[in-house]
């Protein structure tokens, strides 16, 4: 090595390898022996691929359904596609494997590339042919084996949904010589009759020679030939038969197609309880809101506008009210005007008054009035009280009447 | 499924869509508010009967799994239910 030497470490020599594998080699088939097999619990499948001298690990993700089907065994001679990888971690080549084909499919393999052409080129794969799947069917017509977990998978989704489905099975064998014979039968059978909206074939996963019914040329043109719209549920996710091709819809499990079925008549449910909800909902608010405002209203027109009966009442206290008080005012003023003559009277009677129009009282020694001249006797001296002033005054003379000269 | 069978069912699909429709007109009205007591009565009663028919209306076909166990002599396939293992 000359130039400047760059220190590699291990991760990028694995990393460079990796690369250079990834970019220059493309998928392709190797045919081996099946070894050191393992199915391992992620799900993922292991196995070694080997012929008469050397081997490589491959590696099948997510397969362990597909290689149960497959029967994989140890020993097993398959062909397999894929494309080749590095493992970084330990920088051991692997095959990324994304098919396997156990060997003896290959005619199979070949049977059906020719039908699908054949077909294809009549114009029975052409999507202007698919009708519309009804969404409201009221009987579904399925063609499977009672005792497949195909039809266990299909009810439990109707199960699960609560859509109340009708449906009707017609039995047949789904894999084997006589499949195809009976699979046809059950399509002609729902035609004849009329007694589905909809028409589902469906098994479970298996090998190409188990799924080969449903690319039999008999099968393909039944339900080309359908009134009755067909959906194709046949297998794994991954498999593709003649029949998925024909149908008007293909899905890729049995559960898919019991969803797809039913899904309208769920979503219609859904759109009928969710509008009761909420027109219940509606009115429950509808009512609060009145009841509200009705007090509101209540006890705004108390305090604005009193009803005619307050208003009454009011006046009648207020009328009351100004009675007591020119009542209370008259008789004070009644009182006073009394008062005032009383006073005027009383005043007058005053003695001062009285005295000062010039009356005098006459005291005798005891201080007691003498009103009488027979009392006072000549010489007596008195006492004179004036309006102003007093006197000591002496009895000179006295008389009977009034008549008293001051001259006697 | 007979001629007048089918027309039957055409209208009955028919009558169900138009029910769900006005229902759901109805829901719309209902939740704007400003509405009248007399008139919010009145369609919660309507809503309400419409709920009902289209709710019925769904649950028509019973729930039935069944499968064919055979023809009698005119022909008639004769149904029996799925016996599932268990």
């Amino acid at each position: 090595m000359d130039g400047a030497t760059k220190i590699w470490t291990v991760s990028e020599v694995n990393r460079l390898i990796k690369e250079v594998l990834d970019q220059t080699f493309y998928p392709f088939r190797v045919r081996g022996e099946v070894s050191n097999l393992t199915i391992h619990r992620s799900g993922h499948v292991y196995f070694s691929l080997k012929d008469k001298r050397c081997q490589i690990s491959a590696v099948f993700f997510r397969a362990a359904s597909i290689a149960r089907d497959l029967k994989l065994r140890n020993g097993m001679e398959v062909d397999v596609d894929g494309r080749v990888s590095v493992y970084e971690v330990r920088g051991t080549c692997q095959i990324l494997v994304n098919r396997i084909l156990p060997l003896g499919t290959g005619d199979l393999q070949k049977q059906f590339e020719e039908l699908k052409t054949k077909l294809q080129n009549e114009g029975l794969f052409d999507p202007a042919r698919k009708r519309e799947i009804p969404q409201f069917p009221a009987t579904v017509g399925v063609i499977t084996s009672t005792q497949g977990a195909a039809i266990r998978d299909f009810c439990q989704i109707l199960e699960r949904r609560f859509a109340d489905m009708h449906v009707r099975i017609y039995p047949a064998a789904v894999q084997g010589e006589n499949a195809a014979r009976e699979i046809a039968a059950g399509i002609n059978f729902f035609n004849q009759n009329r007694n589905c909206e909809v028409i589902v074939l469906t098994r479970g996963g298996g090998s190409l020679e188990d799924l080969w019914p449903f690319n039999e040329e008999l099968v393909a043109r039944t339900v080309a030939a359908s009134k009755i719209p067909v959906i194709s549920a046949v297998g794994h996710e991954t498999d593709y038969t003649i029949s998925d091709f024909v149908a008007d819809l293909r899905v890729p499990t049995p559960s898919a197609a019991a969803e797809l079925v039913v899904q309208e008549k769920s979503r219609l449910r859904e759109r009928v309880v969710n509008a009761r909800d909420r027109i219940t909902r509606a009115i429950r608010l509808s009512m609060s809101e009145w009841r509200r405002r009705l007090e509101k209203a209540r006890s705004a027109r108390a305090l604005s506008e009193p009803s005619s009966q307050i208003r009454q009442l009011q006046q009648r206290i207020d009328e009351a009210g100004m009675k007591m008080q020119y009542a209370v005012e008259k008789k004070v003023e009644g009182n006073s005007r009394q008062l005032q003559s009383l006073n005027g009277r009383l005043q007058a009677l005053s003695p001062r008054r009285v005295m000062q129009r010039g009356y005098s009282i006459l005291l005798d020694a005891r201080g007691k009035a003498v009103t009488d001249s027979r009392t006072a006797t000549l010489d007596q001296e008195l006492k004179a009280v004036l309006a102003r002033g007093g006197m000591q005054v002496k009895v000179t003379s006295k008389s009977d009447n009034e008549d008293i000269g001051v001259h006697q | 499924m007979n001629q007048t069978a089918k027309q039957n069912k055409n209208e009955t699909n028919q009558k169900f869509e138009k029910s769900l429709q006005r229902l759901e007109e109805i829901v719309a009205a209902m939740e704007e508010g400003e509405l009248s007591l007399e008139k919010t009565l009145q369609y919660y009663e309507e809503g309400m009967k419409l709920a009902k028919f289209c709710a019925d209306k769904l649950g028509d076909a019973e729930k039935r799994i069944e499968a064919l166990s055979g023809q009698d002599e005119e022909g008639t396939p004769e149904w029996s239910p799925l016996e599932q293992p268990e």
